[in-house]
């Protein structure tokens, strides 16, 4: 097992040189040192001298990828390239274009982001099951039947409408949640409660559809015919045989998503004036401020990678027939 | 008039006949038909088909772009065009852009919703609601705009009834004659639900339809029926003008990355080896990569290429075209992978059946046992990736607008609208006309697109139709 | 249940009665007397050499000191001395070192000399780089790097210290603005100005190379600890410390606005212990323990929590020498009550709350429920891209005054405009037809419309490249645009679109085609695209010229591309923004100075304008001090561009700002931000009306709650039904 999981870290180190190259390539494109000054510099009074200096201060007046002035290995090594993309692979993400360190930034915004994502995620969940045992358990009925048109009318609703709604309701008319901000500790919570309702919300539809399936495809299998045949009870089968069974594929379908929440939500966040990594990432696409995008790039691929190795190993865990080879 | 092709318009159509010619292929060749007939005895599938035809038949009106003659041209003169690119709806269209206010008035109002000082003859100033430019004009008496509105609506649901009534029934002789039955038995099998297709959700559906449009219709000839925004614009005019992009992101992007998805996963599954290792490779980079952060710097690129080269896109609406093709291929790169998979495994399963290995044994060619065996037999797939992504895509693109890296900022779309209205629910009185039109909209155009992924997945996919028997037991 | 229903409510009424829900703040703050106020765009820097946005200096004036400021109250703007004893005049000499009369004519000026007195006993605030041992000795200074890392924020320091303000500070500051390692966006201006000062700037940038070069020989490329160059050791010729308070500034030749930069944050005092304090190895190794980020300065403000993301606190210098209200302001402030607190000793307000606020509704609905004390977005930024504005209706509402929200206006300093760029061959150029065609269009943009939809009604028409408070602008019927603007029976209306129709046929395009081919005239608007929420500005644009029937396409791109374009001279039209440096009309008539072209010679001449009598008539006019000479060659300038119309002239925004009424002495000032320290807050009556405004209203939330349990109830009687008909075995759906 340690072997297989060695070779998955080595499998990633591919995926991740490709994931660089390709952003590398798209943001200088993109956004040349030069415009990365200009931006960075403001509107008045900025001299080409100044956008010079503002370069080789940040280390952008290298060359791209080869460095034919440098001997050796600096040719390859003394580029913008290498200098501010190889460095992410141990996790040394640089400062940003306004001089601030990355990674500190990072280290402070993913709180935030963790305190609205981990709950939005496990009472998402929550509440998709509860739901979807429901449905499964009237399945056929009418109560099942307008179950599935509430869950298709509220996936039809785009988050925004959510968002706008929420903070009009709930904010401005009738005053019960501070309508943005945040603020660390215990009294984070009256500024979340509105986010978390908001997403799980907007969850609510497509979630709860998706385990109605899962737990449909279950009940028709076999051996859950055979328990009722014994003469169990419609709740004994659902909770005993059912929903254990339909653990395995919900688990693993979440364990994928773990890894993802440090990323927090870009809309939620904004909107809700919630200083996490969401809104980072917005901050910096707004700002073209490419050295974050990079980074944060970086990082969302390095926890996709993680996530998919994780839902492998969870399989193991709660299906012990899978084997590695 | 000079038509402009643009790129999307194009695109559009040779979707249409895509879609068309497998209707074609498939309806002669029964295992492939099979799945559709399905599709078509369900009544949610077939009322929501309806529904997006309606819209289909919006967009495919807004996707026949020209520049009109300029009138004074001298004879004998080559003649002078407009710069502007109008689409055939705008023309349709054309007293709901033409005629706008000043800056906001609230549905049907005729007068504006903002004082302004205005001048009255004897010198004097004053504040006040002045009078709409244009919407209610004809009513003289402002008391009589109650009376007027309900009369149009009467007058409008009149016409409906007796637009639908007549298209009902025209229908209903011609499936009676196709059948060689009388009308009357018709009739009565389609009441009974003894037909293939679900006539009865279809004409019910038209009926809710022409009972909603045809009053609409009239209303706009004299008011704004959604109010106005800013600047004055027509909120109805810009909400029919938003449907056109949705469709267009949320079939474009399936189409322009079908090749790709396609070709790969076809040739990831059968050819195996380092084929697949490849393959494999580039999509899992690919889906690692954050979805949002992908295209806000494909995006921002492609903005940087047509501001370096503003030759090429001579007209503010090529511009935005291009921008949204891109989007809808940038969406693609970022989607495909999906699909790709699907197929892959598809494609895994094909190759180990007998025949294909019976073909094989026979020295046929890989390329001519993919195209003449395999394609055809995973084509199902890809259509229905197209139905179940559309509603996810039309979605994805009012948040990617929110982000700043959605459609050009000229063009309507529902992010646009929404971001718009966004702003406006912190005015004083609350404008909130304009997100109650894109909310209607846009939920009614992705609940029937989602209600007919539904319809066409149970249909293709035998194990989920429990939920489907059920929804047809209850309903 | 129902009973469980009507506790649960009637408990959430009683118990919601008396407190507020929705407080954004931490209840230890509640009833202290705080400022709460907001900021937009993270600052990118808070070091007074670099800085050039006025968002940060919002923060930066209330702690940095430069040695001049303008008056509070009085308008048209006037300098008054900060931490200096007087406003200093400049003695101007000749070549040879003899002395001139202040009216002595540019060309003879060599040089002008400018003495600065300061006053002694000023204090900074308390900081680690002065923390001295009971020896004397300075104790953060020379730090290793290990006992660095353990520190993430000044208040890892334990001790701190504090010194007197000496004239060397502010000597030090000015050569900053020459250190390479700093980038100060005002070094190429002020190079070509301060005695010595390109020199220096040559000589450091040596040195500076010297020394990297050394280090990255010793430690490798990556390492960031450089170490600290000394400024004190480079001599800087123009600028010289004459005793402990009192140094001299040499300007070369006569710039008589060079006394308002010395009221900008670029010539605050700067200690030498903090430059060298910050520049230790490992305190910016991600840290950030920074000048950008840790300011240090004398104001009446410290900075005590920074976290740009969320929240930047101030909190009252204790050191602070402390100032006198003003006791004296424009005519009608008396009434307003700004001179209520005259003659008191600022600051009134202990600690100033700045939170971050990306987006316009909650900040707005925030400040009506009272959380933030005054609203208000300076019409700054039109130079900076920007996406946020203040959306809603400021225009006071009678709720609004019921709630004692005021409005205050004050007359802007910046200008927004639609450039022709003179080098395009159709708009540009000083040919008839060309100038025809611009004067057309600019009857046609309405502006008046414009400000009535897009400002709310807070903005004057621009009728001249000069805003309103400037010097050079006239009012009323002297102020009239004969081009765009006709006066009849006493009333000044903007021409009709009938005079602009005939303009344009005269310019050779009758009907918006081209009299000579017959093609439809087509003309490209390059803007700054900042979001979706353009779009009706951009549909707005395109009305306008569409009533010539000419098309107009825009370009929408981003900000780099915009400026790269407007650098290229690549335009047709663009919008642009000017916010003034200082209150001169040099400021805004040098924006239409021929020899000043952006595309030929990257100055501010955006529109690339040039009239051969009008740059001669400005050569005249910057050096001249006010009085009727310089409004007589103003005025002849301004017929000119007129004429010419190489602008639309947009509009001048009014600044304005809404307060509640608990938030007095309250004046919108363009030109500086260091007001807070005059502002005064009532905490009861705030307490009061926060709790009044923001009673939560529980109902609707609990007939929702109710309505979802009501939707379960469905399910219970199935559920019910199917077990009372047990034995039977369960339905078999597909």
């Amino acid at each position: 097992m340690i072997a297989y999981i060695t070779r998955r870290f080595l499998y990633a180190i591919p995926i991740l040189i490709g994931v660089n190259v390709i952003t590398f390539a798209l943001f200088f494109v993109v956004n040349t040192p030069e415009d990365m000054a200009n931006l960075a510099l403001g509107a008045k009074r900025v001299t080409p001298e100044a956008v010079e200096r503002w370069k080789a201060e940040r280390g952008y007046d290298k060359p791209l990828f080869v460095n034919a002035e440098a001997d050796g290995a600096a040719r390859l090594t003394d580029t913008i390239f290498f200098q501010k993309s190889i460095r992410l692979f141990v996790f040394d993400f640089g400062n940003a274009d306004d001089g601030r360190n990355i990674g500190h930034e990072i280290r402070t915004r993913m709180w935030p982001s963790l305190a609205l994502a981990i709950p939005v995620f496990l009472i998402g969940l929550a509440v998709n099951i509860t739901f979807a045992l429901m449905l499964a358990f009237f399945r056929a009925t009418y109560i099942d039947f307008w179950g599935v048109v509430v869950c298709v009318a509220m996936m039809s609703i785009s988050t925004l409408f959510y968002i706008i709604g929420g903070q009009y309701l709930v904010s401005k008319t009738w005053s019960l949640v501070p309508i943005s901000g945040y603020a660390p500790g215990i009294d984070a919570a009256k500024f979340l409660i509105l986010p978390v309702v908001v997403g799980v919300a907007g969850g609510i539809g497509s979630g709860s559809r998706w385990y109605r399936t899962i737990f449909l495809e279950e009940i028709n299998r076999d051996y859950v015919r055979t328990a009722r045949a014994k003469g169990l009870s419609e709740l004994t089968v659902l909770f005993r045989h059912v929903l254990k069974n339909a653990m395995i594929p919900i688990l693993t379908g979440a364990v994928v998503v773990i890894p993802t929440l440090f990323m927090g939500s870009l809309i939620t966040e904004s909107f809700f004036g919630i200083p996490g990594l969401g809104s980072y990432v917005i901050d910096a696409i707004q700002a073209q401020d490419f050295a974050v995008v990079r980074s944060m790039v970086f990082l969302g691929s390095v926890l996709y990678i993680l996530g998919l190795l994780l839902t492998d190993l969870s399989y193991t865990l709660v299906d012990p027939r899978v084997r590695f080879e | 008039m000079k038509l402009v092709p643009l790129w999307t318009d194009v695109l559009v159509w040779l979707l249409v006949a895509v879609l068309a010619g497998y209707a074609w292929y498939a309806h002669r060749r029964p295992h492939l038909a099979a799945p559709w007939r399905r599709v078509s005895r369900s009544n949610a599938g077939m009322a929501s088909l309806v529904v997006i035809g309606l819209f289909a038949a919006v967009g495919l009106t807004d996707s026949i772009h020209y520049h009109p003659l300029l009138p004074g041209t001298q004879a004998g003169a080559p003649p002078v065009y407009s710069v502007e690119a109008r689409s055939l709806l705008d023309d349709l269209l054309t007293p709901l852009w033409s005629r706008s206010e000043k800056t906001y008035s609230a549905p049907l109002a005729i007068r504006s919703y903002s004082r302004e000082t205005v001048e009255l003859p004897g010198g004097e100033v004053r504040r006040e609601f002045p009078r709409l430019r244009y919407g209610g004009r004809h009513v003289a008496d402002e008391r009589e705009r109650d009376r007027d509105v309900v009369l149009t609506v009467l007058q409008g649901l009149a016409w409906g009834a007796m637009a639908w009534a007549t298209l009902a029934a025209v229908w209903v002789t011609v499936l009676a004659r196709l059948r060689r039955v009388t009308v009357q038995t018709m009739a009565r099998r389609i009441l009974r639900r003894e037909t293939q297709v679900a006539w009865i959700a279809v004409f019910v559906t038209l009926l809710v339809a022409a009972l909603i449009v045809t009053p609409v219709a009239l209303l706009a000839g004299g008011y704004h029926v959604f109010g106005t925004d800013k600047v004055g614009q027509d909120v109805l005019y810009l909400a029919l003008k938003s449907v056109r992009t949705a469709l267009v992101i949320g079939t474009l992007t399936t189409l322009i990355m079908l090749p790709f998805a396609v070709l790969l996963g076809i040739a990831a599954g059968y050819l195996r080896g380092w084929v697949d290792d490849v393959i494999q490779y580039v999509y899992t980079t690919l889906n690692s990569i954050p979805g949002v952060l992908l295209i806000a710097a494909a995006v921002l690129m492609m903005q940087v290429y047509i501001d370096s080269h503003p030759e090429r896109f001579p007209t503010a609406v090529e511009r935005a075209d291009l921008r949204l093709l891109f989007l809808c291929m940038i969406l693609g790169v970022t989607t495909w992978t999906g699909l790709a998979r699907l197929l892959r495994g598809e494609a895994l399963k094909l190759r180990e059946l007998e025949y294909i290995q019976a073909a094989r044994a026979f020295g046929v060619r890989d390329t001519r046992i993919i195209t003449r065996h395999i394609l055809p037999n995973v084509m199902h797939i890809v259509l229905i990736s197209l139905v179940m992504d559309f509603s996810f895509l039309v979605l994805t693109e009012a948040v990617l607008s929110y982000i700043g890296v959605g459609v050009d900022p000229t063009m309507n779309s529902f992010g646009t609208l929404i971001n718009n209205a966004r702003l406006e629910m912190a005015r004083d009185p609350i404008v909130w006309w304009t997100l109650a039109a894109a909310f209607g909209f846009m939920f009614v155009l992705v609940l029937s697109a989602n209600l007919f992924a539904d319809a066409v997945r149970d249909a293709f996919d035998p194990r989920v139709r429990v939920g489907q028997a059920a929804a047809e037991g209850a309903g | 249940m129902r009973k469980a229903v009507t506790l649960l409510v009637s408990a959430l009424v009683l118990g919601g009665c008396a407190e507020v829900w929705n407080d954004p703040y931490p209840a230890s703050e509640r009833g202290g007397n705080i400022l709460y106020t907001s900021f937009v765009d993270r600052p990118k820097t808070l070091d007074p050499a670099r800085s050039y946005t006025s968002d940060e200096w919002g923060f930066i004036q209330q702690i940095y000191e430069p040695p001049l400021q303008y008056h509070y109250l009085k308008r048209p703007y006037q300098l008054i001395p900060q931490t200096a004893v007087e406003v200093p005049k400049p003695r101007l000499l000749d070549a040879a070192g003899r002395e001139l009369p202040a009216d002595a004519p540019a060309d003879r000026v060599a040089t002008s000399e400018y003495v600065i007195r300061i006053q002694p006993g000023i204090l900074y605030q308390p900081h680690p780089a002065f923390a001295k041992d009971a020896q004397g000795r300075a104790l953060y200074l020379d730090l290793p790097e290990s006992a660095i890392r353990d520190k993430y924020g000044l208040s890892d320091f334990p001790r701190t210290g504090t010194r007197e303000l000496v004239a060397d500070d502010y000597v030090y500051q000015i050569k900053r603005l020459a250190n390479p390692r700093v980038v100060s966006p005002i070094f190429g201006h002020m190079s070509s100005y301060i005695v010595g000062l390109k020199e220096f700037g040559a000589a450091l940038q040596t040195e500076n190379q010297r020394m990297v070069a050394e280090h990255e020989r010793d430690h490798g490329p990556a390492d960031k600890g450089l170490p600290w160059i000394d400024l004190r050791k480079f001599p800087l010729s123009g600028v010289d410390v004459l005793d402990r308070y009192t140094y001299r500034i040499r300007i070369k030749g006569k710039y008589p606005q060079f006394v308002y930069w010395l009221a900008m944050p670029f010539f605050a005092p700067m200690p030498v212990e903090a430059d060298r304090f910050y520049s230790q190895r490992g305190m910016n190794d991600g840290r950030n323990l920074t000048l950008d980020w840790f300011p240090v300065g004398t104001g009446p403000y410290m900075l005590v929590e920074n976290n740009p993301n969320a929240r930047m606190v101030l909190a009252r210098n204790p050191n602070f020498r402390g100032e006198a209200y003003p006791s004296e302001g424009e005519p009608g402030d008396a009434a307003e009550g700004l001179l209520r607190d005259a003659g008191k000793t600022v600051p009134f307000i202990d600690r100033v709350v700045f939170t971050r606020e990306k987006e316009g509704i909650p900040y707005w609905n925030k400040f009506l429920q009272g959380y933030y004390d005054q609203s208000g977005i300076s019409s700054d930024n039109f130079d900076q891209a920007v996406r946020l504005n203040l959306e809603g209706e400021a225009n006071l509402t009678p709720e609004m005054q019921e709630r004692g929200i005021s409005l205050r206006t004050s007359v802007g300093t910046s200008t927004f405009y639609l450039a022709f760029n003179f080098l395009d061959p159709v708009v540009g150029g000083p040919s008839a037809r060309a100038r025809k065609l611009r004067q057309a269009i600019s009857i046609a943009m309405d502006w008046e419309e414009f400000i009535s939809i897009f400002q709310n009604g807070r903005g004057i028409p621009g009728t001249g490249p000069i805003p309103p408070g400037i010097f050079g602008y006239r009012e009323g019927a002297d102020g009239v645009n004969p081009v765009v603007y006709e006066a009849k029976n006493g009333t000044v209306t903007r021409k009709p679109i009938s005079a602009a129709r005939k303009l344009l046929a005269e310019a050779g395009y009758p009907d918006g085609r081209d009299a000579r081919t017959g093609q439809p005239l087509v003309l490209y608007l390059d803007t700054v695209q900042r979001g979706p929420g353009d779009k009706p500005r951009l549909d707005w644009y395109r009305r306008q010229f569409a009533k010539l029937n000419i098309q107009l396409e825009i370009r929408a791109t981003d900000w780099n591309r915009f400026q790269e374009k407007i650098r290229g001279g690549n335009t047709q039209l663009f919008f642009l923004g000017w916010n003034a440096d200082y209150p001169d009309p040099e400021n805004f008539m040098f924006l239409l100075n021929g020899p000043q072209s952006r595309a030929k010679t990257q100055g501010e001449n955006a529109a690339n304008y040039q009239n051969p009598e009008y740059d001669r008539l400005f050569e005249r006019m910057k050096n001249m001090d006010n009085g009727p000479a310089r409004q007589a060659i103003i005025d002849r300038m301004v017929a000119i561009v007129r004429e010419d119309a190489p602008w639309v002239w947009g509009f001048h925004p009014l600044d304005y700002s809404l307060a509640h009424d608990w938030l007095s002495n309250l004046k919108p000032n363009q030109m500086a931000r260091n007001g807070i320290k005059y502002l005064r807050i009532d905490t009861h009556e705030r307490a009061q009306k926060r709790r009044e405004w923001n009673q939560p209203v529980v109902l609707p939330i609990v007939a929702i709650l109710v309505l979802v349990l009501l939707s379960a109830l469905p399910a219970v009687i199935a559920y019910r039904r199917r077990e009372r008909a047990v034995a039977r075995p369960a339905r078999q759906a597909a």
